[in-house]
């Protein structure tokens, strides 16, 4: 087996981590091992090399060899080869599909499930309740209910001042 | 204004206590945020990173807690002052060698400290002495909550926070403490503790953050994932391990006193010998000697000791510490003689160690102080 880093001498130190469910596997020769610091057990941590290592192949694969490059800040996939770090927040969209991999060996979970800033966690929720009211309002207006089609319709321009309501209510209330 | 003229003194900083402090020697919370609109400090060009700065740093230092805050770019800081701040974990490295275009803001308490432009636009982070990591969690959450009106983050419903690495993507946390762990490294036990803790998911890092040398048998233990899970179930993860990590030590430690005294007492012994004698020594052996001292004093062989003066000369003996007291530029060999002489002055008031320890000595169980 050759050593994953120079992919010349022979591997000889391998190395595996468990983190919850999931296993990660590297085989690195002598040299290699000690450039990365892995014989010292303090200063080491498989997550960094991952990062360095399967990183950029991951991505190269998954865009099928063409050379993605993000539409805002030109950041390319040679650049995260070279870099390991992103260009910009949108490049989390442009190289979404091969950073989706990357993730899962990384992390617990690919979803964020901790704290959303407020402005957003509220933006979310009006726009969560804005969407169950017209479901409502449909529903009343499939059902010929117009009273009840005209309050949900007043409700919902309360709440989005920008919308004015569904068009179908004014032809309820004619 | 100076920075060490506005940091606290290290006689004062080693004296600040908190709950298990004789192993865990402090606690932290990191959070990385960027903001919508712009590249990445890495990837930024210096024109927009100093625009970056300019928004960003009124809005840190408008902060409740950052009021009477040091603010700084970080080309106002001269090379000596800026490893004066890592040496005081106050910054990163790699925030050290950067110039116009990266700030930092550091209120009056040395609990919160934010590093503008590091790898991410903020990096925001709450230091408390002793095991705190919860207490740490909820100001760094708190000073975020309040930073959201100020500025617009790059915040993804999937992804959640927008990291330049993809590592820290997610809640953007990395929660830590320093600890000081030197039954386990003198028991051999330490490597098993490092296994176990990574295969929790967790790193064991240096001294310094990322690789470096556990110099003085002080390591740090944090998270590696930030994405799946949220900030609380992390942070409750960390107290667990923290909590069985003191228990081994202390383990440890019994062990030793009842299996092996004589090298326990044979290493507390030859650092103090070393220490109150030496007429040269280097940083790394200063750290390593006082370490086994700071466990002589838990260990209570130093009955009129006080472990505070060791802390205090962590800190001080450090490299930039030394040459910050004196004007002209030392060379490495002038700066192990000035160290010497100042550990032998300091520890002239210590006795040589009392083994086995005054029965009256015998070290209080501090935890949960």
């Amino acid at each position: 087996m050759k050593c994953s880093i120079c992919k010349q001498k022979d591997a000889t130190v391998h190395l595996t981590q468990i983190a919850g469910d999931k296993m990660q596997k590297v085989d690195l020769c002598e040299d290699c091992a000690n450039k990365k610091g892995v014989n010292d057990p303090a200063g080491f941590s498989l997550a960094d090399l991952l990062l360095g290592l399967g990183a950029a192949q991951e991505m190269e694969q998954a865009s099928g060899g063409t050379e993605l490059q993000c539409p805002r800040c030109h950041f390319t996939q040679a650049d995260f080869k070279k870099t390991g770090r992103l260009g910009c927040p949108e490049c989390y969209h442009t190289f979404a599909e091969g950073l989706e991999g990357l993730l899962k060996t990384m992390h617990k979970g690919t979803r964020h499930v901790g704290k959303v800033p407020q402005g957003l966690r509220q933006g979310r929720d009006l726009a969560e309740r804005i969407k169950g009211l017209k479901q409502k309002l449909d529903a009343a207006i499939a059902g010929e209910d117009f009273e009840q089609a005209a309050l949900l319709r007043d409700e919902i321009r309360q709440l989005n001042p920008t919308n004015p309501g569904a068009a179908p209510v004014r032809q309820g209330d004619a | 204004m100076n920075i060490d003229e506005f940091l606290i003194s290290p006689a004062e900083s080693a004296r600040r206590r908190g709950p298990h402090d004789r192993i865990v020697m402090s606690s932290r919370v990191r959070l990385a945020r960027n903001l919508r609109n712009s590249p990445f400090p890495g990837w930024a060009k210096k024109p927009q990173r100093v625009a970056i700065l300019e928004s960003v740093r009124p809005a840190v230092a408008s902060l409740p807690e950052m009021s009477d805050a040091f603010a700084e770019s970080m080309d106002n800081l001269t090379p000596l002052d800026k490893q004066i701040l890592v040496e005081r974990h106050l910054i990163s490295r790699e925030h050290a060698a950067k110039n116009a275009g990266s700030g930092l803001v550091l209120n009056r308490e040395e609990s919160l400290c934010v590093m503008i432009n590091e790898e991410d636009h903020l990096r925001m982070q709450a230091l408390r002495p002793g095991l705190q990591i919860r207490q740490a969690w909820e100001a760094v959450d708190a000073a975020d909550t309040e930073l959201e009106s100020k500025l617009e983050y790059a915040f993804n419903a999937d992804l959640g926070y927008l990291t330049a690495c993809p590592t820290n993507l997610g809640t953007g946390i990395r929660v830590s403490a320093m600890l000081h762990l030197p039954g386990l490294v003198l028991a051999e036990l330490i490597n098993n503790i490092i296994q176990s803790v990574n295969k929790l998911g967790l790193a064991v890092r240096g001294l310094y953050g990322e690789g470096t040398e556990a110099l003085g048998n002080v390591f740090q233990v944090s998270n590696q994932m930030t994405l799946g899970e949220p900030e609380a179930l992390i942070v409750e993860r960390l107290e667990k391990v923290l909590a069985q990590i003191i228990e081994s030590e202390e383990n440890a430690r019994g062990t030793l006193l009842e299996k092996k005294a004589k090298m326990v007492y044979n290493n507390i012994g030859r650092a103090y010998g070393t220490l109150a004698n030496a007429h040269s020594i280097s940083s790394k052996e200063t750290m390593n000697h006082l370490s086994s001292m700071r466990l002589g004093m838990d260990l209570g062989l130093f009955p009129d000791g006080d472990r505070a003066l060791i802390d205090e000369l962590f800190i001080r003996t450090q490299p930039a510490h030394l040459q910050k007291q004196f004007s002209e530029k030392l060379s490495a060999e002038e700066r192990d003689i000035l160290r010497a002489d100042m550990l032998r002055e300091n520890l002239r008031p210590v006795s040589r160690p009392v083994t086995p320890p005054p029965a009256s000595a015998a070290p209080a169980d501090e935890s949960g102080n």
